[in-house]
């Protein structure tokens, strides 16, 4: 069993009426809202804890991008894969990912994939997401229609530019490249273990199958509903052919970890109502603009996780729904333990995208969630999966060949006794 | 009557509706596409021959992914009035239809007997955008699209079967289906080049607005009207975006008074 630990790096400071004051948490959320001084410490502290699940022992760190929102602020999560790659050691760099559809040419994506890929030593995890309609028609412009296209396009110019010994020309109906040379190439030969993050469109199983890549189910629904979504793919998977390798599945959940069940609910649950209610507080308008979903995703009943359904679905949730439906998978160890073994048994799940710090939460809560997850949970679900081979994850150099930063002597450091400077803004839980 | 057309060895198969007699009137649908209830086209079918395509996508018309911009769809139309064997032909072209009706025009100067716009797209003006159509919630559309959203029209042409999940799956598709047709020339913003081109447009030109249309205000027509050599421009009172349902005698009688004059 693997476990990524994943950052959406949410803004932490939406006013308490969020959801009654404001349209929407993404695409039109007033900019005033966002305080460059505050966000300073965010992506700071935020680079620290992805830096302090490293230490603890978690297979990789998960980042993603977003546009034009207080969901998650990573517009480039390639930028804070980079930060990694120099104070992080052992743990993946899983980039889930770049929408591949955005960028002219996508030739940038194979690039800045392959210096992440050589930086690193080989510990890229390069993902290719279609992205949120949020994302992709609302704030890039891109046609509904044609996105999906778009996409395929650019998934089949960035493998053909890593694999390619030679220059080739491109001429795809969106890019058309008349030299195409990839330097640098990456250090994973062919390339960097694709994964495919989805929210369920029936389409992307088809591809991750075809393909023999990984497909990670993003999902803040849980397990359970996420149980649904599972078996389609692995219907799929079955109907093709393919072995049922539960390391060809990644699954993202909401995980809470204290000393007890009561004391879980006390130091989380606000901060779980401000992700839930907050951070997800989508216009519906915005959640799935018409033809981002095909005709048949739609028949199929899936449903997004932002938009009017999901939003109603979410209305006056409490801890107690959060944790009996299974959005969240919180409590004492022993508790956690116990339900996260049956909930990827039966999703039959080898790669587990685990959600720590979530919405407001401020980072000693986060820190005393992950340790006692790395200490005391972890490690009891390592044996799970022991019997199938993990195809999906980077083959790094050995580790004899693996360049280290020099260690930063030109000075000795400043300090004041502080752990942050003067000056500093507060980060201020607007839920307590 | 519903006809069904072969184009460009069977590329897009189209459904039409076909009604009265007379000179042709080709009908361009907009976003929202024919409801299966348009009295107007009974009304114009008084004095012409009207042809009211499906565009694919819409209806039961398909090869809509042979479609990827204006220039293909007017081509489309092209096609079409070859297959008909109506050369030139009144064109009348509703919002996104507007649109295309003026690309129609535009490409080939003899297909456009005499021009029709209602309530046409095509142009931006920074200070008077276009809201949003695509992300408008089904709730605030009847506002956006009539001018008295509390009619019984209104209230009728946008109503919901809520209770009936089946159908609302359905209507759901469908809804998609033609948006996302719709998208390809609207998406994000449904200025594509008509400007370069509108000079071009040398038949006789009618701007029909309703006076409170919401969706494309009639601000828009200067942009026509300084642009198209031979336009005028009639606005109807009481009548919003879906000017044809809401004030469907008056549209009659300028539509038919400038088409005949």
């Amino acid at each position: 069993m693997k476990f990524t630990w994943f950052h959406l790096m949410p803004y932490r400071n939406l006013p308490e009426d969020f959801k009654q004051k404001y349209h929407s948490v993404w695409v039109d959320i007033p900019r005033n809202l966002y305080d460059p001084k505050v966000g300073h410490r965010l992506y700071n502290d935020y680079l620290d804890q992805l830096e302090f699940a490293d230490h603890m022992g978690f297979d990789g760190l998960g980042v993603n991008e977003h546009h034009q929102n207080a969901y998650g602020l990573m517009p480039s999560p390639n930028l804070m894969a980079a930060a990694l790659t120099r104070r992080t050691r052992n743990a993946n760099l899983v980039v889930l990912g770049n929408s591949i559809a955005l960028y002219n040419p996508p030739i940038r994506v194979a690039e800045e994939f392959a210096m992440l890929d050589v930086i690193s030593g080989g510990r890229l995890v390069a993902g290719f997401p279609v992205g949120t309609s949020m994302d992709t028609n609302f704030c890039y412009g891109e046609v509904p229609a044609t996105i999906r296209e778009k996409y395929f396009e650019a998934h089949d110019l960035i493998l053909r530019a890593w694999k390619e010994q030679d220059v080739f020309s491109f001429n795809g109906k969106y890019t058309k490249l008349r030299y195409v040379n990839l330097w640098p190439k990456p250090l994973q030969q062919p390339h960097p273990p694709v994964w495919i993050p989805g929210g369920g469109s029936v389409e992307t199983w088809d591809f991750v199958a075809d393909h023999d890549y990984q497909y990670s189910f993003l999902s803040y629904f849980g397990y359970k509903a996420g149980k649904k979504v599972a078996d389609g793919y692995w219907n799929v998977m079955s109907k093709k052919g393919k072995e049922l390798n539960p390391y060809s599945l990644g699954f993202a959940q909401v995980v809470a970890v204290a000393e007890t069940d009561e004391q879980a609910e006390r130091d989380y649950a606000p901060h779980m109502d401000y992700f839930y209610n907050r951070c997800l507080h989508v216009y519906p308008g915005f959640a799935d603009a018409p033809g981002y979903r095909t005709p048949s995703t739609i028949k199929a009943g899936l449903t997004g996780q932002v938009g009017k359904q999901a939003s109603l679905i979410r209305e006056g949730l409490t801890w107690k729904n959060f944790i009996n439906d299974g959005y969240v998978i919180a409590g004492s160890p022993a508790t956690v333990r116990d339900r996260l073994r049956e909930a990827l048994k039966s999703l039959n799940c080898g790669h587990l995208m685990i959600l720590q710090q979530i919405g407001s939460m401020p980072p000693e809560l986060m820190r005393k969630s992950t340790e006692l997850f790395a200490r005391e949970v972890m490690p009891h679900l390592r044996d799970l999966w022991s019997g199938s081979e993990d195809k999906w994850s980077p083959k790094r150099l050995p580790a004899d060949q693996i360049a280290m930063p020099a260690p930063l002597s030109f000075e000795p450091p400043r300090t004041n006794g502080k752990t942050h400077g003067p000056g500093a803004p507060e980060i201020r839980s607007s839920v307590k | 009557m519903k006809t069904q057309h072969k184009l460009c060895d069977g590329k897009f198969s189209v459904e039409m509706e076909v009604t009265g007699s007379g000179e042709p009137l080709l009908f361009l649908h907009g976003a929202g596409g024919l409801t299966g209830a348009d009295p107007f086209l009974e009304d114009l079918g008084r004095g012409f021959k009207v042809y009211a395509p499906h565009l694919p996508g819409y209806g039961e018309s398909t090869g809509g992914e042979h479609l990827d911009d204006v220039i293909d769809a007017a081509l489309f139309y092209h096609e079409l009035m070859d297959e008909l064997k109506i050369p030139s032909a009144n064109l009348v072209g509703h919002s996104m239809g507007g649109m295309l009706a003026a690309e129609v025009a535009a490409l080939d100067t003899r297909r456009a007997k005499k021009l029709v716009l209602v309530g046409p797209a095509g142009f931006w003006i920074e200070d008077h955008p276009i809201p949003d159509i695509f992300a408008t919630d089904l709730d605030d559309l009847p506002a956006m699209l009539f001018h008295d959203p509390k009619s019984a029209l209104a209230q009728m042409m946008m109503a919901m079967p809520w209770d009936d999940l089946a159908l609302l799956t359905a209507m759901y598709v469908e809804r998609t289906r033609r948006f996302s047709m719709a998208s390809k020339f609207l998406w994000p913003i449904p200025d594509r080049g008509l400007k370069k081109r509108s000079y071009r447009i040398a038949a006789p030109t009618l701007l029909v607005w309703g006076e409170s249309d919401k969706v494309i205000p009639p601000v828009y027509a200067r942009e026509f009207i300084s642009r198209i050599r031979n336009c005028r421009l009639r606005t109807i009172k009481q009548a919003g975006h879906m000017v044809m349902y809401e004030q469907p005698a008056e549209f009659y009688k300028v539509v038919s008074e400038f088409l005949k004059s």
